[in-house]
């Protein structure tokens, strides 16, 4: 029987691959990742470099797989990795990166930091060190199938309000309806009027739809706490239940991570394409303007900001649809600085905001979003995920600032032309 | 063993060796490298060849950066001068092409000396600069390890020794040519032991990179 380290050893090295090696091949300690970091720049730990977050990986990746490294074990003088470190990088692994993705913009020789950040909560999770919120989390979404432990009678129950609301029907299990739309807890019961505001804008656009009794929740926390063989279960209950009612596209909602998880890293988890396509709703919204299917009216004169949810922008694609979106509501969008790819995150994405024990850290890092918004200036702040919607309100919260947060699909539905 | 027929065997035989080492070295590594693998990527791309976007990235991450510039100003601007300044060295002083000549048969016009001399100058002192700010800097002292110390005076010594060889100081011409040609070895040897590797796998690892966000339609 293994040790918990040799578990994590061996999931380390099952992650390295030919990507990681030339990665770790190339650093040559600049340090440039460090400036990119929130966490580091808003405390000025050198221990958050990037980098240095990979330490345990690196490690491995030289004692397996290179020939220096191999002699050195051999010959014993090499440093093995033990629990100890593990537990010592369980911060900085999780606690103190959100997979935003941002320092794998600046490295001077192209490593792509996250991805391997993400791979290293693969041995991190074989070798016991994952933290108890984001374990908890996971846990809720295998067995009750939502990381917040919503269940389908919970769900049903928030779409009956929600119909009862704005007095729209809404379609369970539809067979053949074109698109299946997909949810997030958040969404469900703190955000719940983006539950509505769908309804209005698929009604307007005659959008073929459906939700699925089997299959509403589309966050992945297996992919946030690094667990493949979990996180590829959690995308097989979405695509049984897609090919099931034979949809032929099926909507991720607004939250960032849950679009990575269905539309970029489902395919791969499940070892197969699907059957159906997968579209963000931002970008459907975007696509239901721009065909004339839905008719907006009134334009806001008050300023508005957005911000890009990282794993929709930056390790998403989606940049330009919200911005026109926005502006076809608004006349007074203004960016903050960095924004795009380049924005900052909220603080809370990658399994952050389930992780009680970064609860202190991730305030501290919302410093660098007030500065954005101070100087945007705008007291509307639109956001399309639901995840950083709640991490902005706590921060707005906590740093006494004057903004208010809202969902872009609300803010479309709001100007929906009776 | 005089020292004409030492200098004679470094020019010769021993940078033949030297050569051969480090291409041997940098072929085993790249192997051990690729051998690893890399699955196929099942989503659906936006863009109908990612690969292009592999090269983008590739070419991408020489050209300045503003948003690099001001957040890391001198590691940004040392980095640039130095490894500017080392291709010009290389590639485009006269003897050394001569060298590469008749090594390879290939040749090309050179600089002037006096320029090849700023050249060196700017970019010995961009490496001390990059050297104090790897002491001197919290996050660079930090993550810096012995062989980041190694690597840098592996890399400053044929600068240094070419400087000195060129206005005949410290040794005499002949002693000095030895050093600069024996240090010159010391840096091919290291290459594929050391992160001198970055000069083979920075194409790869910005390609995986660049083609990776390109898959998502970002230009990274």
């Amino acid at each position: 029987m293994s040790t918990s380290i040799q578990r994590g050893i061996a999931a380390f090295k099952q992650q390295i691959d030919t990507p990681i090696a030339s990665f770790f091949n190339s650093c040559v300690h600049c340090g440039m990742c460090a400036g990119a970091c929130l966490f580091y720049e808003t405390t000025q730990d050198p221990k958050y470099t990037p980098i240095n977050k990979l330490e345990p990986m690196r490690r491995v990746w030289k004692q397996e797989y290179t020939f220096w490294g191999r002699l050195a074990k051999t010959l014993g003088i090499s440093k093995p990795i033990t629990d100890a470190d593990l537990d010592e990088w369980q911060e900085l692994l999780y606690d103190s990166c959100t997979l935003c993705g941002r320092c794998s913009l600046v490295c001077p020789v192209g490593i792509d930091l996250v991805y391997m950040i993400r791979k290293s909560r693969e041995g991190m999770v074989a070798s016991g060190h994952a933290p108890e919120g984001l374990k908890q989390a996971t846990s809720r979404a295998m067995t009750i199938g939502s990381p917040m432990g919503v269940t389908i009678s919970t769900f049903k129950k928030q779409v009956q309000h929600a119909e009862d609301e704005c007095g729209i029907k809404m379609p369970f299990d539809k067979q053949g309806a074109d698109y299946l739309l997909l949810m997030s807890s958040a969404e469900i019961m703190e955000f719940s009027e983006f539950i509505g505001a769908m309804a209005k804008i698929f009604k307007q656009a005659d959008v073929s739809w459906t939700f699925s009794s089997e299959a509403f929740e589309a966050t992945n926390s297996g992919i946030q706490i690094g667990s493949s063989d979990l996180a590829a279960e959690l995308v097989q209950r979405v695509v049984d239940a897609a090919e099931k009612l034979q949809v032929k596209t099926v909507i991720s909602p607004e939250c960032g991570h849950a679009y990575t998880a269905i539309r970029w890293d489902g395919p791969n988890l499940i070892g197969r394409a699907y059957k159906f396509d997968v579209i963000h709703i931002l970008e459907l919204l975007d696509q239901l303007r721009q065909e004339g299917k839905i008719k907006l009216e009134g334009l806001d004169k008050e300023k508005i900001t957005f911000h890009d949810p990282c794993q929709i922008v930056r390790r998403g694609g989606i940049t330009q649809e919200p911005r026109d979106l926005i502006n076809s509501v608004s006349s007074n969008f203004v960016e903050m600085p960095c924004s795009g790819k380049w924005n900052w995150c909220c603080g809370g994405g990658g399994g952050v905001s389930a992780n009680p024990d970064a609860d202190e850290l991730r305030l501290k890092s919302f410093a660098i979003k007030k500065q954005q918004l101070d100087s945007a200036g705008a007291k509307k702040l639109v956001t399309s995920c639901s995840n950083c919607r709640n991490m902005l309100e706590d921060g707005i919260e906590e740093y006494e600032m004057d903004i208010e947060v809202i969902g872009l699909t609300e803010l479309i539905a709001d100007h929906l032309k009776e | 063993m005089t020292t004409m027929e030492l200098l004679t065997w470094v020019r010769g035989p021993g940078m033949t060796i030297a050569i051969i080492l480090m291409l041997f070295g940098v072929a085993v590594r790249l192997l051990e490298m690729l051998l690893l693998g890399r699955k196929k990527d099942l989503s659906v791309a936006r863009v109908p060849s990612t690969a292009k976007y592999g090269w983008r990235t590739v070419l991408t991450r020489s050209l300045p950066s503003m948003a690099c510039l001001k957040a890391i100003p001198v590691t940004f601007i040392t980095g640039y001068i130095f490894h500017v300044g080392l291709l010009i060295i290389v590639v485009f002083y006269v003897p050394h092409i001569l060298f590469i000549r008749d090594l390879t048969g290939l040749e090309w016009s050179g600089l002037p000396f006096w320029l090849i001399d700023g050249v060196t100058l700017l970019t010995m002192l961009a490496m001390l600069v990059t050297l104090w700010y790897r002491v001197w800097d919290k996050v660079r002292r930090y993550i810096s390890r012995f062989s980041d110390y190694f690597v840098w005076t592996i890399t400053f010594l044929p600068v240094l020794t070419g400087y000195l060889l060129y206005h005949r100081q410290f040794l005499p011409y002949n002693e000095m040519m030895i050093v600069h040609i024996v240090s010159i070895q010391l840096l091919l040897i290291s290459m594929p032991m050391t992160k001198l590797m970055h000069t083979f796998t920075f194409v790869f690892s910005r390609w995986y990179s660049g083609e990776a966000a390109g898959r998502k339609g970002v230009k990274v």
